[in-house]
C-alpha cells in the first residue's frame, strides 16, 4: 500500500499537479531563465538539488522542534531563513568539494532562494502531513516536474525566436502564450491513475 | 513640498506587475476570480506598507551587510501576522488563496522596495511609495481577476450572470497565461504606438 501510495504522490508532482504549469509557482525563473535550454537545464538542476534539501531540513525543523515547542506560528519565518541560509552552505560546499558543478550551478545557486516553488514545496510537505519519506518522493517529483516543464518550454521558445511574431507580442508576451498552450496540455494529465 | 510622484509611480509608470515584472506567481494564481485577486491585492498592500514603515524606522540601526536577513524577518513577522488575521475573519478568502499568503513572504515586490526604496528613504515616502506599489499591484491582479471571471463564469465579483456561454478555460491555469500575455501584448502595442 505504501509503494503505490509514493508512486501516486510522485505522479500526481509530476505531470497532474505540475508546480509551474498548474500550481503557477516558481515562475520568475520560469521566465527569467528559459530563453535557452541550456541555462534552463542547470536551473533545473539547482532546483532539484535546493528542493530536496530545503524539504528534508524544513520537515525535520517542523516536526521535531517546532512543533514540541507549540511554535507552528513561526514556520514562514524559520522555513525562509533555513532555505536562504541552505543556499549559502550549499554554495560553499560545492565551490570546496565540486568545484566543476559548482561552475555549471553557481549562476542559479542564488536565484533559487527567491523561488517560491522551494517554500512552496516545504509547505505542502506540512499541510498534506506526509511522512518523511514522502517528503522526499514529493520533493523529487515536483523538480522532475519542473525539468520537464522548464525544459520542454526553452526549446519551444528558441525555436519562436526565429519565428515571424506581430511585433507587439515579441519576448514575454508570446512566452505567456506558449505556457498557456503547454498549461492547457498538461490539464490533459488530470484523472490520470484516477488521482 | 511633498513629492506625491513617489505615490503615483507605483501606479502607472513603474507599476511593479507590468513594467518591472515582479511577483507573477500569485498574480496568476488567485487571480481566478475578482474577488481572490482583491484580497490577495490588499494582504500584499498591507504587508508591503507595513514593512516599509518598520525597515524605515529602523534603517539607521540595521548594519548593512545583514540587511536582506533582517528584511526578511520583517517582512514573515507581517506575513504571519496578515496569514492569522485572514484566517480568522476571512477564513473562505483564507482557503481559497490557500499557500499563497505565505508566500507573500518571497514576493520580490516586497523585498524590492524594503532595500530599493525604505531603507534610503524617511518614513513617510516610504508610507506613500508602499500605498502606491501596493495599489499598483492590487489593481493589475483584480482587473486580470475580472476579465477571467466574467470571460469564465459569467458573472463579476460573484454577482450576476453577463455570458451566456462561459468559457471554463479561463479561470483554469492556462486562461491566467493567455489573459496576461494579452494584457502585456496590448500595453506593448499602445506604446509602439504612442512613441
Amino acid at each position: 500500500m505504501e509503494e503505490i501510495n509514493l508512486i501516486g504522490i510522485f505522479v500526481s508532482a509530476l505531470l497532474i499537479n505540475n508546480i509551474l504549469l498548474i500550481r503557477f509557482l516558481g515562475l520568475c525563473p520560469f521566465f527569467g531563465v528559459s530563453g535557452r535550454v541550456k541555462s534552463s537545464l542547470g536551473m533545473s538542476m539547482a532546483v532539484f538539488f535546493v528542493m530536496t534539501t530545503a524539504s528534508i531540513v524544513s520537515w525535520m525543523l517542523y516536526h521535531w522542534v517546532l512543533l514540541p515547542l507549540q511554535l507552528e506560528f513561526l514556520r514562514t519565518a524559520t522555513f525562509i531563513l533555513v532555505i536562504a541560509s541552505l543556499v549559502q552552505l550549499e554554495e560553499i560546499f560545492m565551490k570546496k568539494f565540486f568545484p566543476n558543478l559548482y561552475k555549471a550551478l553557481g549562476v542559479y545557486l542564488p536565484l533559487v532562494t527567491t523561488n517560491c516553488a522551494i517554500l512552496a514545496v516545504a509547505f505542502f510537505n506540512i499541510d498534506y502531513n506526509h511522512s518523511l519519506i514522502q517528503t522526499i518522493i514529493y520533493a523529487w517529483g515536483v523538480a522532475t516536474g519542473y525539468t520537464i516543464a522548464i525544459v520542454l518550454f526553452a526549446s519551444i521558445r528558441e525555436r519562436v525566436a526565429l519565428a515571424p511574431v506581430p511585433e507587439a507580442l515579441k519576448g514575454y508576451p508570446i512566452a505567456f502564450f506558449i505556457a498557456s498552450l503547454m498549461s492547457l496540455s498538461f490539464l490533459g494529465f488530470k484523472g490520470l491513475f484516477g488521482l | 513640498m511633498i513629492r506625491w510622484n513617489e505615490f503615483t509611480k507605483g501606479i502607472v509608470k513603474e507599476n511593479p506587475v507590468l513594467i518591472l515584472m515582479l511577483g507573477l506567481c500569485p498574480l496568476l494564481a488567485v487571480s481566478s476570480t475578482a474577488i481572490n485577486g482583491l484580497g490577495m491585492g490588499i494582504a500584499a498592500m498591507f504587508v508591503l506598507v507595513g514593512s516599509n514603515i518598520v525597515v524605515s524606522l529602523l534603517r539607521k540601526f540595521i548594519p548593512d551587510g545583514v540587511r536582506i536577513p533582517v528584511f526578511i524577518i520583517i517582512i514573515s513577522t507581517f506575513v504571519t501576522v496578515t496569514d492569522y488575521l485572514m484566517a480568522a475573519y476571512y477564513p473562505s478568502l483564507h482557503k481559497n488563496l490557500g499557500v499563497f499568503v505565505p508566500l507573500i513572504v518571497v514576493n520580490c515586490i516586497i523585498l524590492g522596495r524594503a532595500e530599493v526604496f525604505a531603507y534610503r528613504n524617511n518614513i513617510f515616502y516610504s508610507v506613500l511609495d508602499g500605498i502606491g506599489m501596493g495599489l499598483g499591484f492590487t489593481v493589475v491582479i483584480t482587473i486580470i481577476g475580472m476579465i477571467r471571471e466574467l470571460i469564465g463564469n459569467g458573472s463579476i465579483f460573484g454577482f450576476g450572470n453577463f455570458v451566456s456561454y462561459p468559457a471554463l478555460i479561463m479561470i483554469l491555469p492556462p486562461g491566467g497565461f493567455i489573459t496576461i500575455g494579452f494584457l502585456m501584448g496590448i500595453l506593448n502595442w499602445y506604446r509602439q504606438k504612442h512613441r
